[in-house]
Protein backbone atom coordinates (compact mmCIF):
# COMPACT_ATOMS: atom_id res chain seq x y z
CA UNK A 1 0.00 0.00 0.00
CA UNK A 2 2.30 2.53 -0.73
CA UNK A 3 0.30 4.38 -2.11
CA UNK A 4 -0.79 5.61 0.82
CA UNK A 5 2.57 7.59 0.62
CA UNK A 6 1.03 9.56 -2.02
CA UNK A 7 -2.38 9.87 -0.83
CA UNK A 8 -2.15 10.54 2.94
CA UNK A 9 0.66 13.65 2.42
CA UNK A 10 -1.67 15.06 -0.86
CA UNK A 11 -4.74 15.05 1.39
CA UNK A 12 -2.65 16.60 4.56
CA UNK A 13 -1.12 19.08 1.47
CA UNK A 14 -4.78 20.29 0.80
CA UNK A 15 -5.77 20.12 3.91
CA UNK A 16 -2.82 22.85 4.85
CA UNK A 17 -4.03 24.20 1.87
CA UNK A 18 -7.94 25.08 2.93
CA UNK A 19 -6.56 25.77 6.05
CA UNK A 20 -4.57 28.47 4.19
CA UNK A 21 -7.68 29.90 2.24
CA UNK A 22 -9.49 30.12 5.37
CA UNK A 23 -7.15 32.40 7.24
CA UNK A 24 -6.56 34.63 4.38
CA UNK A 25 -10.48 34.61 3.87
CA UNK A 26 -10.79 35.61 8.04
CA UNK A 27 -7.77 38.10 7.90
CA UNK A 28 -9.72 39.95 4.66
CA UNK A 29 -12.75 39.96 6.85
CA UNK A 30 -14.48 38.30 4.94
CA UNK A 31 -16.39 37.04 7.83
CA UNK A 32 -17.38 39.71 9.78
CA UNK A 33 -20.80 40.97 8.33
CA UNK A 34 -22.30 37.47 7.91
CA UNK A 35 -25.86 38.85 8.10
CA UNK A 36 -25.70 41.27 5.81
CA UNK A 37 -23.81 39.21 3.38
CA UNK A 38 -26.24 36.63 3.17
CA UNK A 39 -29.27 39.52 2.25
CA UNK A 40 -27.43 41.24 -0.53
CA UNK A 41 -27.39 39.15 -3.45
CA UNK A 42 -31.55 39.75 -2.50
CA UNK A 43 -30.73 43.45 -3.75
CA UNK A 44 -29.30 42.02 -6.89
CA UNK A 45 -31.98 42.38 -9.46
CA UNK A 46 -31.49 39.96 -12.37
CA UNK A 47 -35.52 40.28 -13.66
CA UNK A 48 -34.71 41.35 -17.31
CA UNK A 49 -37.15 44.69 -17.09
CA UNK A 50 -34.88 47.20 -16.56
CA UNK A 51 -36.18 50.35 -14.22
CA UNK A 52 -38.98 47.80 -12.30
CA UNK A 53 -38.38 47.45 -8.45
CA UNK A 54 -37.60 44.20 -6.97
CA UNK A 55 -40.25 42.08 -5.09
CA UNK A 56 -40.83 43.55 -1.58
CA UNK A 57 -37.31 43.04 -0.36
CA UNK A 58 -38.32 44.99 2.29
CA UNK A 59 -40.14 42.93 3.79
CA UNK A 60 -38.05 39.96 3.22
CA UNK A 61 -35.00 41.89 5.22
CA UNK A 62 -37.40 42.30 8.27
CA UNK A 63 -38.58 38.28 8.36
CA UNK A 64 -34.73 37.58 7.75
CA UNK A 65 -33.77 37.59 11.20
CA UNK B 1 -16.72 50.00 -25.13
CA UNK B 2 -20.26 48.26 -25.08
CA UNK B 3 -19.10 44.96 -24.47
CA UNK B 4 -17.90 45.63 -21.12
CA UNK B 5 -21.28 47.11 -19.67
CA UNK B 6 -23.34 43.93 -19.79
CA UNK B 7 -22.56 40.56 -17.74
CA UNK B 8 -21.47 37.80 -20.23
CA UNK B 9 -24.66 36.02 -20.37
CA UNK B 10 -23.83 34.37 -23.88
CA UNK B 11 -21.45 31.51 -22.54
CA UNK B 12 -24.30 31.21 -19.31
CA UNK B 13 -27.15 30.39 -22.10
CA UNK B 14 -25.37 28.14 -24.44
CA UNK B 15 -24.55 25.78 -20.83
CA UNK B 16 -28.30 26.30 -19.68
CA UNK B 17 -29.62 25.25 -23.18
CA UNK B 18 -26.67 21.95 -23.56
CA UNK B 19 -28.27 20.81 -19.95
CA UNK B 20 -31.38 20.34 -20.86
CA UNK B 21 -30.14 18.91 -24.40
CA UNK B 22 -27.33 16.44 -22.28
CA UNK B 23 -29.88 16.02 -19.31
CA UNK B 24 -32.35 13.90 -22.46
CA UNK B 25 -29.57 12.34 -24.28
CA UNK B 26 -28.07 10.69 -20.84
CA UNK B 27 -31.54 10.13 -19.32
CA UNK B 28 -32.65 8.15 -22.54
CA UNK B 29 -29.43 5.80 -22.46
CA UNK B 30 -30.52 5.37 -19.01
CA UNK B 31 -34.29 4.35 -19.96
CA UNK B 32 -32.14 2.09 -23.18
CA UNK B 33 -30.27 0.16 -20.83
CA UNK B 34 -32.61 -0.21 -17.67
CA UNK B 35 -34.79 -1.46 -20.56
CA UNK B 36 -31.98 -3.76 -21.64
CA UNK B 37 -31.91 -5.59 -18.14
CA UNK B 38 -35.63 -6.61 -18.80
CA UNK B 39 -34.83 -6.90 -22.58
CA UNK B 40 -30.98 -8.19 -23.29
CA UNK B 41 -32.38 -8.47 -26.77
CA UNK B 42 -32.43 -4.54 -27.33
CA UNK B 43 -28.68 -4.73 -27.65
CA UNK B 44 -29.68 -5.94 -31.41
CA UNK B 45 -26.42 -8.27 -30.93
CA UNK B 46 -24.23 -5.36 -31.69
CA UNK B 47 -21.23 -4.24 -29.67
CA UNK B 48 -21.82 -0.64 -29.55
CA UNK B 49 -25.24 -1.02 -27.97
CA UNK B 50 -24.44 -3.45 -25.04
CA UNK B 51 -24.92 -2.72 -21.64
CA UNK B 52 -21.13 -2.65 -20.66
CA UNK B 53 -20.18 -0.12 -23.34
CA UNK B 54 -23.85 2.20 -23.06
CA UNK B 55 -24.04 2.01 -19.11
CA UNK B 56 -20.23 4.33 -18.88
CA UNK B 57 -21.78 6.39 -21.66
CA UNK B 58 -25.28 7.12 -19.51
CA UNK B 59 -22.88 8.01 -16.22
CA UNK B 60 -20.76 9.84 -18.15
CA UNK B 61 -23.90 11.93 -20.10
CA UNK B 62 -25.28 12.58 -17.01
CA UNK B 63 -22.79 13.61 -14.60
CA UNK B 64 -20.27 15.59 -17.08
CA UNK B 65 -22.54 16.13 -20.02
CA UNK B 66 -25.92 17.24 -17.88
CA UNK B 67 -24.29 17.84 -14.59
CA UNK B 68 -21.29 19.41 -15.83
CA UNK B 69 -23.03 21.93 -18.51
CA UNK B 70 -25.78 22.81 -15.27
CA UNK B 71 -22.09 23.53 -13.28
CA UNK B 72 -20.98 25.62 -15.80
CA UNK B 73 -23.78 27.73 -16.36
CA UNK B 74 -24.48 28.16 -12.87
CA UNK B 75 -21.00 29.24 -11.55
CA UNK B 76 -20.87 31.66 -14.52
CA UNK B 77 -24.18 33.08 -13.85
CA UNK B 78 -23.55 33.59 -9.97
CA UNK B 79 -19.66 34.54 -9.84
CA UNK B 80 -20.71 37.53 -12.33
CA UNK B 81 -24.08 38.43 -10.76
CA UNK B 82 -22.46 38.27 -7.09
CA UNK B 83 -19.73 40.03 -7.84
CA UNK B 84 -21.12 42.43 -10.26
CA UNK B 85 -18.56 42.48 -12.85
CA UNK B 86 -18.87 40.79 -16.18
CA UNK B 87 -16.93 37.47 -16.83
CA UNK B 88 -12.96 37.43 -16.64
CA UNK B 89 -11.79 36.19 -20.39
CA UNK B 90 -14.76 35.90 -22.37
CA UNK B 91 -12.67 33.96 -25.04
CA UNK B 92 -11.34 31.38 -22.72
CA UNK B 93 -15.09 31.39 -20.76
CA UNK B 94 -16.08 30.50 -25.22
CA UNK B 95 -12.80 27.95 -24.99
CA UNK B 96 -14.78 26.21 -21.99
CA UNK B 97 -18.23 25.56 -23.94
CA UNK B 98 -16.47 24.43 -27.07
CA UNK B 99 -14.15 22.39 -25.36
CA UNK B 100 -16.00 20.83 -22.61
CA UNK B 101 -18.98 20.32 -26.01
CA UNK B 102 -15.98 18.70 -27.80
CA UNK B 103 -15.27 16.28 -24.51
CA UNK B 104 -18.86 15.10 -24.42
CA UNK B 105 -18.88 14.19 -28.51
CA UNK B 106 -15.73 12.59 -28.20
CA UNK B 107 -16.67 10.10 -24.77
CA UNK B 108 -20.30 9.83 -26.54
CA UNK B 109 -18.15 8.01 -30.06
CA UNK B 110 -15.55 6.64 -28.08
CA UNK B 111 -17.22 4.99 -25.26
CA UNK B 112 -20.16 3.04 -27.47
CA UNK B 113 -16.57 1.84 -29.67
CA UNK B 114 -15.01 0.16 -26.55
CA UNK B 115 -12.41 2.04 -25.68
CA UNK B 116 -11.89 2.99 -21.86
CA UNK B 117 -9.80 2.33 -19.22
CA UNK B 118 -11.91 0.57 -17.35
CA UNK B 119 -11.99 3.30 -14.35
CA UNK B 120 -15.14 3.69 -12.92
CA UNK B 121 -16.41 7.64 -13.79
CA UNK B 122 -12.97 7.89 -15.67
CA UNK B 123 -13.10 5.74 -18.67
CA UNK B 124 -12.13 8.17 -21.33
CA UNK B 125 -9.19 7.75 -23.01
CA UNK B 126 -5.63 9.77 -22.56
CA UNK B 127 -6.06 12.20 -25.19
CA UNK B 128 -9.21 13.13 -23.93
CA UNK B 129 -8.28 13.34 -20.57
CA UNK B 130 -5.52 15.68 -21.38
CA UNK B 131 -8.35 18.09 -23.68
CA UNK B 132 -10.57 17.94 -20.30
CA UNK B 133 -7.59 19.32 -18.18
CA UNK B 134 -7.23 22.10 -20.35
CA UNK B 135 -10.65 22.75 -20.31
CA UNK B 136 -10.94 22.72 -16.67
CA UNK B 137 -7.55 24.90 -16.28
CA UNK B 138 -9.65 27.62 -18.40
CA UNK B 139 -12.74 27.05 -16.37
CA UNK B 140 -10.49 27.86 -13.21
CA UNK B 141 -8.74 30.92 -14.66
CA UNK B 142 -12.49 32.46 -16.05
CA UNK B 143 -13.99 31.76 -12.59
CA UNK B 144 -10.94 32.86 -9.99
CA UNK B 145 -10.24 35.59 -12.57
CA UNK B 146 -13.91 36.85 -12.11
CA UNK B 147 -13.45 37.01 -8.32
CA UNK B 148 -10.31 38.59 -8.44
CA UNK B 149 -11.95 41.74 -10.30
CA UNK B 150 -14.90 41.95 -8.40
CA UNK B 151 -16.73 44.82 -7.52
CA UNK B 152 -18.00 43.60 -4.47
CA UNK B 153 -15.32 43.54 -0.82
CA UNK B 154 -17.39 40.12 0.02
CA UNK B 155 -17.20 36.56 -1.78
CA UNK B 156 -20.68 35.23 -1.34
CA UNK B 157 -20.55 31.14 -0.14
CA UNK B 158 -21.96 29.82 -2.97
CA UNK B 159 -18.70 31.10 -4.85
CA UNK B 160 -16.57 29.50 -2.11
CA UNK B 161 -18.39 25.78 -3.13
CA UNK B 162 -17.75 26.82 -6.99
CA UNK B 163 -14.32 27.38 -6.28
CA UNK B 164 -13.81 24.26 -3.95
CA UNK B 165 -15.00 22.03 -7.24
CA UNK B 166 -13.25 23.56 -9.34
CA UNK B 167 -9.71 23.13 -7.50
CA UNK B 168 -10.85 19.69 -5.92
CA UNK B 169 -11.71 18.07 -9.40
CA UNK B 170 -8.96 19.33 -10.81
CA UNK B 171 -6.54 17.48 -8.34
CA UNK B 172 -8.68 14.35 -8.68
CA UNK B 173 -8.58 14.16 -12.40
CA UNK B 174 -4.68 14.73 -12.77
CA UNK B 175 -4.24 11.86 -10.03
CA UNK B 176 -6.49 9.17 -10.65
CA UNK B 177 -6.01 10.16 -14.83
CA UNK B 178 -2.42 9.25 -14.54
CA UNK B 179 -1.94 7.21 -17.19
CA UNK B 180 1.20 5.40 -19.78
CA UNK B 181 -0.26 5.93 -23.35
CA UNK B 182 0.50 2.59 -25.41
CA UNK B 183 -1.34 3.37 -28.57
CA UNK B 184 -3.86 6.68 -29.24
CA UNK B 185 -6.81 5.11 -27.83
CA UNK B 186 -5.30 2.72 -25.08
CA UNK B 187 -3.36 3.39 -22.25
CA UNK B 188 -2.40 1.81 -18.66
CA UNK B 189 -2.71 3.19 -15.14
CA UNK B 190 0.25 4.60 -13.44
CA UNK B 191 -0.77 2.46 -10.12
CA UNK B 192 -0.90 -0.87 -10.19
CA UNK B 193 -3.49 -3.86 -8.41
CA UNK B 194 -4.65 -2.07 -5.06
CA UNK B 195 -2.89 1.00 -5.70
CA UNK B 196 -5.24 1.85 -8.51
CA UNK B 197 -8.28 0.80 -6.73
CA UNK B 198 -7.63 2.78 -3.70
CA UNK B 199 -6.53 6.21 -6.07
CA UNK B 200 -9.68 5.33 -7.97
CA UNK B 201 -12.08 5.32 -5.04
CA UNK B 202 -10.25 8.22 -3.59
CA UNK B 203 -10.82 9.63 -6.71
CA UNK B 204 -14.38 8.53 -7.43
CA UNK B 205 -15.47 9.62 -3.83
CA UNK B 206 -14.44 13.14 -4.36
CA UNK B 207 -15.76 12.88 -7.33
CA UNK B 208 -18.86 12.53 -5.74
CA UNK B 209 -18.09 14.90 -2.73
CA UNK B 210 -16.90 18.00 -5.32
CA UNK B 211 -18.50 17.12 -8.27
CA UNK B 212 -22.04 16.32 -7.10
CA UNK B 213 -21.77 17.74 -3.80
CA UNK B 214 -19.96 21.05 -3.29
CA UNK B 215 -20.72 22.46 -6.68
CA UNK B 216 -24.36 21.51 -6.26
CA UNK B 217 -24.18 23.03 -3.01
CA UNK B 218 -23.10 26.17 -4.71
CA UNK B 219 -25.94 26.25 -6.90
CA UNK B 220 -28.20 25.50 -3.40
CA UNK B 221 -26.77 28.44 -1.92
CA UNK B 222 -27.38 30.82 -4.97
CA UNK B 223 -30.75 30.06 -6.35
CA UNK B 224 -32.72 28.67 -3.14
CA UNK B 225 -32.54 32.56 -1.61
CA UNK B 226 -32.97 34.08 -5.33
CA UNK B 227 -35.81 31.89 -6.04
CA UNK B 228 -37.07 32.07 -2.31
CA UNK B 229 -36.39 35.87 -2.13
CA UNK B 230 -35.71 34.99 1.30
CA UNK B 231 -31.23 35.58 2.23
CA UNK B 232 -30.26 31.53 3.46
CA UNK B 233 -31.52 30.66 6.86
CA UNK B 234 -28.22 31.24 8.31
CA UNK B 235 -25.43 32.96 6.80
CA UNK B 236 -23.24 31.37 9.80
CA UNK B 237 -24.13 27.95 9.14
CA UNK B 238 -23.37 28.12 5.25
CA UNK B 239 -19.85 29.51 5.95
CA UNK B 240 -19.04 26.50 9.02
CA UNK B 241 -20.67 23.95 6.21
CA UNK B 242 -18.58 24.78 3.53
CA UNK B 243 -15.11 24.53 5.89
CA UNK B 244 -16.47 21.48 7.37
CA UNK B 245 -17.46 19.48 4.04
CA UNK B 246 -14.35 20.44 2.35
CA UNK B 247 -11.87 19.33 5.55
CA UNK B 248 -13.88 16.16 5.83
CA UNK B 249 -14.67 14.78 2.43
CA UNK B 250 -11.48 13.91 0.77
CA UNK B 251 -10.68 10.88 3.22
CA UNK B 252 -14.03 8.87 2.58
CA UNK B 253 -12.79 7.40 -0.10
CA UNK B 254 -12.18 3.42 1.50
CA UNK B 255 -15.79 3.00 2.36
CA UNK B 256 -15.83 2.20 -1.23
CA UNK B 257 -13.13 -1.04 -1.02
CA UNK B 258 -14.51 -2.40 2.53
CA UNK B 259 -13.35 -6.13 2.67
CA UNK B 260 -11.02 -6.14 -0.45
CA UNK B 261 -7.49 -6.47 -0.02
CA UNK B 262 -7.03 -2.57 0.89
CA UNK B 263 -5.67 -2.94 4.49
CA UNK B 264 -8.24 -2.89 7.22
CA UNK B 265 -7.38 0.20 8.57
CA UNK B 266 -7.63 2.39 5.90
CA UNK B 267 -11.46 0.59 5.39
CA UNK B 268 -12.49 1.87 8.93
CA UNK B 269 -10.80 5.09 8.50
CA UNK B 270 -13.20 5.44 5.49
CA UNK B 271 -16.00 4.69 7.57
CA UNK B 272 -15.49 6.58 10.58
CA UNK B 273 -14.88 10.07 7.84
CA UNK B 274 -18.10 9.19 6.00
CA UNK B 275 -20.19 8.57 9.31
CA UNK B 276 -18.75 12.18 10.12
CA UNK B 277 -19.55 13.71 6.95
CA UNK B 278 -23.19 13.30 8.24
CA UNK B 279 -22.65 16.72 10.13
CA UNK B 280 -21.99 18.92 7.53
CA UNK B 281 -24.33 17.54 5.26
CA UNK B 282 -27.00 17.58 7.59
CA UNK B 283 -26.25 21.47 8.68
CA UNK B 284 -26.35 22.60 4.80
CA UNK B 285 -29.38 20.50 4.20
CA UNK B 286 -31.42 22.02 6.75
CA UNK B 287 -30.14 25.22 6.31
CA UNK B 288 -31.12 25.15 2.83
CA UNK B 289 -34.86 23.84 3.53
CA UNK B 290 -35.38 26.67 6.38
CA UNK B 291 -34.68 29.61 4.44
CA UNK B 292 -38.24 29.22 3.41
CA UNK B 293 -38.94 29.23 7.65
CA UNK B 294 -42.01 31.76 7.96
CA UNK B 295 -42.42 31.37 4.26
CA UNK B 296 -43.74 28.17 3.62
CA UNK B 297 -46.84 28.75 1.62
CA UNK B 298 -44.64 29.56 -1.00
CA UNK B 299 -43.88 26.28 -1.87
CA UNK B 300 -47.83 25.81 -2.28
CA UNK B 301 -47.34 27.97 -5.87
CA UNK B 302 -44.19 27.98 -7.21
CA UNK B 303 -43.04 24.62 -8.66
CA UNK B 304 -39.33 26.01 -9.19
CA UNK B 305 -39.04 25.99 -5.01
CA UNK B 306 -40.91 23.05 -5.28
CA UNK B 307 -37.69 21.35 -7.65
CA UNK B 308 -35.54 23.26 -5.23
CA UNK B 309 -36.55 22.12 -1.91
CA UNK B 310 -37.65 18.89 -2.90
CA UNK B 311 -33.73 18.48 -4.15
CA UNK B 312 -32.57 19.33 -0.58
CA UNK B 313 -34.80 16.57 1.11
CA UNK B 314 -33.40 14.09 -1.06
CA UNK B 315 -29.79 15.17 -0.34
CA UNK B 316 -30.58 14.97 3.25
CA UNK B 317 -32.00 11.59 2.73
CA UNK B 318 -28.89 9.72 0.68
CA UNK B 319 -26.70 11.88 2.93
CA UNK B 320 -27.67 9.83 5.75
CA UNK B 321 -28.35 6.59 3.50
CA UNK B 322 -23.92 6.90 2.58
CA UNK B 323 -22.71 6.98 5.58
CA UNK B 324 -25.26 4.42 6.79
CA UNK B 325 -23.88 2.13 3.65
CA UNK B 326 -20.43 2.99 4.91
CA UNK B 327 -20.28 1.35 8.05
CA UNK B 328 -18.93 -2.63 7.19
CA UNK B 329 -21.40 -4.81 8.99
CA UNK B 330 -24.22 -2.49 6.78
CA UNK B 331 -22.08 -2.67 3.77
CA UNK B 332 -20.88 -6.28 3.74
CA UNK B 333 -24.92 -6.63 3.07
CA UNK B 334 -25.32 -3.63 1.04
CA UNK B 335 -22.53 -3.86 -1.36
CA UNK B 336 -22.31 -4.91 -4.81
CA UNK B 337 -26.14 -4.60 -4.29
CA UNK B 338 -28.71 -3.08 -6.58
CA UNK B 339 -29.28 -0.88 -3.38
CA UNK B 340 -26.35 1.21 -4.00
CA UNK B 341 -27.78 1.72 -7.50
CA UNK B 342 -30.81 3.18 -5.40
CA UNK B 343 -28.58 5.45 -3.71
CA UNK B 344 -26.69 6.32 -6.46
CA UNK B 345 -29.63 7.57 -8.20
CA UNK B 346 -31.75 9.08 -5.14
CA UNK B 347 -28.56 11.30 -5.21
CA UNK B 348 -28.39 11.72 -8.74
CA UNK B 349 -31.99 11.92 -9.86
CA UNK B 350 -33.06 13.43 -6.26
CA UNK B 351 -30.42 15.59 -5.58
CA UNK B 352 -28.51 16.96 -8.42
CA UNK B 353 -30.86 16.42 -11.21
CA UNK B 354 -33.68 18.33 -9.25
CA UNK B 355 -31.46 21.55 -7.98
CA UNK B 356 -30.24 21.69 -11.40
CA UNK B 357 -33.31 21.83 -13.12
CA UNK B 358 -35.08 24.50 -10.99
CA UNK B 359 -32.10 26.34 -11.24
CA UNK B 360 -32.13 25.95 -15.31
CA UNK B 361 -36.06 26.80 -15.17
CA UNK B 362 -34.80 29.74 -12.84
CA UNK B 363 -32.47 30.85 -15.90
CA UNK B 364 -33.69 29.56 -18.94
CA UNK B 365 -35.82 33.05 -18.69
CA UNK B 366 -33.64 35.37 -17.54
CA UNK B 367 -31.31 34.13 -20.45
CA UNK B 368 -33.90 35.46 -23.23
CA UNK B 369 -35.57 38.62 -21.35
CA UNK B 370 -38.31 37.01 -20.27
CA UNK B 371 -39.58 37.17 -16.24
CA UNK B 372 -40.93 33.36 -16.59
CA UNK B 373 -41.42 30.36 -18.35
CA UNK B 374 -44.00 29.80 -20.72
CA UNK B 375 -45.86 27.41 -18.28
CA UNK B 376 -45.66 27.71 -14.56
CA UNK B 377 -48.28 24.32 -15.50
CA UNK B 378 -45.91 22.37 -17.20
CA UNK B 379 -43.30 22.65 -14.38
CA UNK B 380 -45.69 21.77 -11.86
CA UNK B 381 -46.58 18.70 -13.52
CA UNK B 382 -42.77 17.83 -14.65
CA UNK B 383 -42.44 18.64 -10.71
CA UNK B 384 -44.59 16.00 -9.52
CA UNK B 385 -43.74 12.91 -12.78
CA UNK B 386 -39.90 13.57 -11.48
CA UNK B 387 -40.65 13.09 -8.06
CA UNK B 388 -43.23 9.85 -8.64
CA UNK B 389 -40.65 8.77 -10.76
CA UNK B 390 -37.51 9.10 -8.74
CA UNK B 391 -39.38 7.36 -5.38
CA UNK B 392 -40.86 4.86 -7.85
CA UNK B 393 -37.02 3.87 -8.86
CA UNK B 394 -35.10 3.91 -5.22
CA UNK B 395 -37.77 2.30 -3.33
CA UNK B 396 -37.59 -0.76 -6.32
CA UNK B 397 -33.90 -0.11 -5.77
CA UNK B 398 -34.06 -0.95 -2.39
CA UNK B 399 -36.30 -3.63 -2.14
CA UNK B 400 -34.25 -5.20 -4.68
CA UNK B 401 -30.68 -4.79 -2.91
CA UNK B 402 -31.79 -6.16 0.27
CA UNK B 403 -33.24 -8.63 -1.22
CA UNK B 404 -30.27 -9.57 -3.77
CA UNK B 405 -27.45 -9.15 -0.48
CA UNK B 406 -29.82 -11.60 1.63
CA UNK B 407 -30.20 -14.39 -0.80
CA UNK B 408 -26.39 -14.15 -1.61
CA UNK B 409 -25.71 -14.76 1.80
CA UNK B 410 -28.02 -17.38 2.82
CA UNK B 411 -26.43 -20.60 3.83
CA UNK B 412 -28.11 -23.94 4.17
CA UNK B 413 -27.16 -25.86 7.47
CA UNK B 414 -24.67 -27.68 5.62
CA UNK B 415 -22.75 -24.17 4.75
CA UNK B 416 -23.93 -24.47 0.83
CA UNK B 417 -25.45 -21.56 -0.67
CA UNK B 418 -29.30 -21.36 -0.76
CA UNK B 419 -29.26 -19.74 -3.59
CA UNK B 420 -27.83 -19.88 -6.78
CA UNK B 421 -26.65 -16.47 -8.37
CA UNK B 422 -29.32 -17.00 -11.49
CA UNK B 423 -32.06 -17.37 -8.86
CA UNK B 424 -31.21 -14.11 -7.31
CA UNK B 425 -30.88 -12.38 -11.04
CA UNK B 426 -34.82 -13.72 -12.13
CA UNK B 427 -35.79 -12.83 -8.12
CA UNK B 428 -34.85 -8.93 -9.35
CA UNK B 429 -37.18 -8.98 -12.72
CA UNK B 430 -40.33 -7.24 -11.27
CA UNK B 431 -38.20 -4.63 -9.33
CA UNK B 432 -36.15 -3.69 -12.88
CA UNK B 433 -39.65 -3.29 -14.21
CA UNK B 434 -40.26 -0.80 -11.37
CA UNK B 435 -37.17 0.65 -12.07
CA UNK B 436 -37.82 1.46 -15.94
CA UNK B 437 -40.97 2.72 -15.00
CA UNK B 438 -39.43 5.42 -12.54
CA UNK B 439 -36.58 5.92 -14.74
CA UNK B 440 -38.82 6.50 -17.72
CA UNK B 441 -40.95 9.23 -15.58
CA UNK B 442 -37.74 11.00 -14.62
CA UNK B 443 -37.08 10.85 -18.31
CA UNK B 444 -40.42 12.10 -19.89
CA UNK B 445 -39.99 15.29 -17.41
CA UNK B 446 -37.44 15.96 -19.20
CA UNK B 447 -38.92 16.33 -22.16
CA UNK B 448 -41.81 18.59 -20.61
CA UNK B 449 -38.90 20.73 -19.67
CA UNK B 450 -37.77 20.97 -23.39
CA UNK B 451 -41.17 21.88 -24.30
CA UNK B 452 -41.49 24.24 -22.25
CA UNK B 453 -37.70 25.87 -22.73
CA UNK B 454 -38.51 25.73 -26.51
CA UNK B 455 -41.94 27.69 -26.34
CA UNK B 456 -40.32 30.03 -23.79
CA UNK B 457 -37.14 31.22 -25.81
CA UNK B 458 -38.73 30.47 -29.55
CA UNK B 459 -39.08 33.89 -31.44
CA UNK B 460 -37.30 35.26 -28.34
CA UNK B 461 -33.59 37.58 -28.99
CA UNK B 462 -30.97 36.47 -27.00
CA UNK B 463 -30.24 38.78 -23.83
CA UNK B 464 -27.75 40.49 -21.95
CA UNK B 465 -28.30 42.28 -18.86
CA UNK B 466 -26.45 45.50 -18.05
CA UNK B 467 -24.45 45.34 -14.77
CA UNK B 468 -25.88 47.57 -12.19
CA UNK B 469 -23.53 50.95 -12.45
CA UNK B 470 -23.34 50.93 -8.44
CA UNK B 471 -24.17 48.25 -6.35
CA UNK B 472 -26.87 49.05 -3.48
CA UNK B 473 -25.15 49.78 -0.36
CA UNK B 474 -26.66 47.71 2.78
Amino acid sequence: MEILYLLIPLSVVLALLIAVALWWAVRRDQFDDLDAAGARILLDDDRPQAGVRPQDHSSSKSAAR
Amino acid sequence: MKAAATFNYRVVRQFTIMTIVWGIVGMGVGVLIAAQLLWPELNFDTPWFSYGRLRPLHTNAVIFAFGGSALFATSYYCVQRTCQVRLFADRLAAFTFWGWQLVIVLAAVTLPMGYTTGKEYAELEWPIDILITLVWVAYAVVFFGTIAKRKTPHIYVANWFFGGFILAVALLHIVNSCEIPVELFKSYSCYPGVQDAMVQWWYGHNAVGFFLTAGFLGMMYYFVPKQAGRPVYSYRLSVVHFWALIFTYMWAGPHHLHYTALPDWTQSLGMVFSLILLAPSWGGMINGVMTLSGAWEKLRDDPILKFLITSLSFYGMSTFEGPMMAIKTVNALSHYTDWTVGHVHSGALGWVAMISIGSMYYLVPRMFGKTEMYSTGLINLHFWVATIGVVLYIAAMWIAGVMQGLMWRALNEDGTLTYTFVESVKATYPFYAIRLTGGAMFFCGMLIMAYNTIKTVAGQRAYDAPIPTAVAAH
